[in-house]
């Protein structure tokens, strides 16, 4: 699963252990979208120099590595908070309420859609369905899960992460 | 031979082969199918379903582009299902596209526009929301316009499968999908070699070239300015296509009556110098084989392919010879040597130049392009760009009496007219290597093993004993092949020419639309027939550039013609995307 865990502040990188993590799968171009998610655990998001390095091992151009990377939204290609908090806004979470639960989420942390507030600590990011119907409406903070969500439930759990994070 | 298949297209017994697809199997007989994403020079994408057919016993309207004949198949390619269908697809995307047909710069020659007329859509049932991309316009070359974008990826497929170069892609998905560089980047931040196919490709007016029209218009109107113009070869083998002659049309004698009207002071012929560089790129052949110089030696009359060697094989650059392109040898000799012998202030000289190419305009702003003491080329227009300002003057090309290029800068010998196709200057350089080495002269002056469209091709010349090995490759993709045999030490080639775009500079990204392989071999074919019209066929028979020896330059390779002719190149880095 993905994790997030640069500060977004921090933007150095080691390129050659850029080249450790790329290189330990094969040169098959099939091997891009694990190559990705490897990149992302480890630097919480596709840097250019990741890119261009994971284009050099495919034998592919970077545009066609940072293409198929932005297709999916659970990749990054710039830093992302501690924690990122991903809110469903597929029909059945649109339908029970993810409008309001967004609301409530940007009133909390001050940012919006995309976003990543200025301690570094939160991401938004709304998403497509990841599977959580029959809990709708739904987010996902990091791996963790909250489900059947109300507006007033959120400023609690995310007051949890804060305390957890600073 | 493949098997043969046979087929119902509205009504018709039609036979067509094994693999080929329900479009080709209509275009064979005759049956014309309106395409968008399709084009013929690249990968199927399948993406607009512009080309969708009925098929009897499918539930489904199949796209013509992507789905293969089978025994027996059954098509309706005008059902009434099928029209709806394309009449709705084309709604849709107008519904999200500018209503700026009337001022975009592809008004008239746009295939979404053309369809919509075709296809009978009158009105646009859905009001969709638009979009608002900065406009790209980091370079002298391309401008991309992403808010009339139809994602049929015909550039994206160009710029990967023909050109090898990569510097676009299909980003984000869904609404927010944009055609785009990586990281958010400008086209003048990553590796564009400029050399504007995905123009030539692009249906709609979201891509169109950097247009110094006003530029040239002001310099024309103005009286201390002595502006003189010089044409690329394969500009007159392709610019009646822009007033509706037939493909191959050679116009060289109406071109240069437009060219009078329009006011400009000299009209001269980059052939002039395109001959010029063969001196000296042939006697930079003969000097590095007695001296045991860098080979293969590689042409550098492309521009595009020398941003593309200069980002991707840094390190294969000392192969490339030394001499500039025609275009920037005929800047450097406008401001010096005909500045001097008229006796005009070379900073009252505007030189405009008319080329098959986009990439000429990035180079003319090289800053190393400045050897006169001027920028040595002013004004880069495309063959379209030309078009454009002679329509605005009211001239009607077609039907002008042929005027004469003006001297000394415009005489030139067949073999600088062929500079134009793929195989061009070899073989004129060729023409010319072969009467100094061998000093006989050379009686069948066409050598065919080096013309043709094949990507790569290969001959063996014999100069009277020696034997020189040589190659030929146009569209970098093919280069690329090149570049890599000689990079593993496979390639024992004395002499490479290369070419950016495909057919050469007669399918360069500043030509007419549209383009395919069939028109670009009429072009080619126009090309050809122009050089064996010609008296003089080789280029060190030029009496002008004998003259400008003789008077100004001394000898190929003096000291002169390196300050003013040959250029140095320098190793980009390919890694420019960063965040």
């Amino acid at each position: 699963m993905l994790e997030t865990t640069q500060c977004p502040n921090c933007k150095k990188t080691d390129v050659a252990d850029i080249r450790d993590c790329v290189r330990q799968f094969g040169r098959d171009q099939g091997n891009l979208i694990p190559i990705l998610h490897a990149v992302q655990k480890k630097y919480g998001y596709l840097t250019a120099d990741a890119t261009e390095e994971i284009a050099d091992w495919l034998g592919i151009h970077a545009s066609e590595v940072y293409g198929t990377a932005t297709f999916y939204t659970l990749f990054s290609t710039k830093p992302l908070g501690k924690y990122v908090v991903r809110l469903c806004d597929s029909p059945p979470c649109h339908i029970e309420g993810s409008l309001s639960i967004q609301k409530a989420i940007e009133e909390d942390l001050g940012v919006g859609n995309g976003e990543t507030t200025e301690d570094g600590l939160f991401t938004l990011e709304v998403v497509s369905c990841f599977g959580l119907c029959g809990v709708a409406p739904a987010i996902m903070v990091n791996d963790e899960v909250h489900g059947n969500l109300t507006p007033e439930m959120i400023p609690a759990i995310l007051s949890k992460y804060r305390k957890e994070g600073n | 031979m493949a098997n043969t298949v046979n087929l119902t297209i509205n009504g018709m017994s039609v036979q067509a082969e094994e693999g080929m697809t329900v479009l080709q199997a209509a275009q064979k007989a005759g049956v014309y199918i309106p395409t968008l994403c399709y084009h013929p020079d690249l990968s199927i994408e399948g993406v607009c379903r512009i080309c969708v057919v009925e098929i009897k016993g499918q539930r489904l309207l199949c796209p013509s582009c992507a789905y293969p004949v089978a025994e027996g198949m059954d098509i309706n390619t005008h059902s009434p299902k099928v029209r709806e269908a394309r009449r709705t697809i084309i709604e849709l995307l107008l519904a999200n596209h500018p209503d700026e047909c009337l001022t975009c710069s592809n008004n008239q020659k746009c295939e979404l526009q053309r369809l919509a007329k075709e296809l009978g859509v009158q009105q646009v049932r859905f009001e969709g929301a638009r979009r608002d991309v900065p406009i790209d316009t980091s370079n002298p070359s391309v401008i991309r316009n992403m808010d009339k974008c139809i994602l049929c990826k015909r550039c994206v497929r160009v710029c990967h499968e023909m050109q090898s170069v990569g510097a676009i892609f299909a980003n984000k998905r869904g609404w927010d999908t944009v055609i785009a560089p990586p990281f958010n980047k400008e086209l003048s931040e990553m590796v564009c070699v400029f050399c504007g196919q995905c123009i030539n490709r692009c249906p709609t007016g979201a891509l169109k070239g950097n247009d110094p029209a006003a530029e040239v218009w002001e310099a024309l109107s103005d009286p201390d300015k002595h502006v003189v113009v010089q044409t690329a070869p394969a500009v007159r083998a392709a610019i009646g296509e822009e007033f509706g002659m037939p493909a191959g049309s050679l116009v060289t004698g109406k071109m240069v009556a437009a060219l009078k009207m329009m006011g400009f002071d000299k009209v001269f012929d980059t052939d002039f110098t395109a001959d010029l560089t063969i001196l000296e790129e042939g006697n930079e052949l003969l000097h590095r084989l007695k001296t045991g110089g860098t080979l293969p030696i590689i042409t550098s009359c492309s521009p595009g392919w020398i941003n593309f060697i200069e980002h991707f094989y840094p390190e294969q650059l000392p192969h490339l010879s030394t001499c500039k392109s025609p275009q920037q040898m005929f800047g450097a000799l406008a401001k010096t040597y005909y500045a001097e012998k008229m006796g005009i202030d070379p900073s009252k000289i505007v030189v405009v130049s008319i080329m098959p190419c986009t990439a000429k305009k990035y180079e003319s702003e090289r800053p190393e392009m400045r050897s006169s003491g001027y920028q040595d080329v002013d004004y880069v227009l495309t063959t379209r760009e030309a078009a454009g300002m002679m329509k605005e003057a009211g001239i009607d090309l077609p039907n002008l009496e042929d005027g004469k290029f003006d001297l000394p800068l415009g005489m030139s010998t067949g073999a600088a007219v062929i500079f134009g196709n793929t195989g061009g200057v070899m073989e004129a350089a060729l023409r010319t290597v072969y009467e100094v080495v061998t000093g006989k002269t050379l009686e069948n002056v066409e050598i065919k093993a080096v013309r043709g469209m094949e990507g790569v091709r290969e001959a063996e010349i014999d100069l009277d004993g020696t034997k020189v090995k040589a190659a030929v490759a146009h569209g970098l993709a093919n280069a690329r092949k090149i570049l890599d045999l000689i990079k593993e030490g496979k390639a024992d080639y004395a002499f490479v020419e290369v070419m950016c775009c495909p057919g050469g500079c007669i399918g360069g990204g500043g030509q007419p639309h549209p383009t395919s392989e069939e028109i670009r071999k009429k072009r080619a074919e126009a090309i050809y027939a122009e050089d064996s019209g010609m008296a003089l066929r080789k280029s060190h028979e030029n009496p002008a550039v004998l003259t400008l020896y003789k008077e100004f330059l001394g000898e190929p390779l003096s000291h002169k013609s390196h300050e003013l002719l040959h250029t140095k190149y320098t190793a980009k880095t390919k890694k420019k995307a960063k965040a």
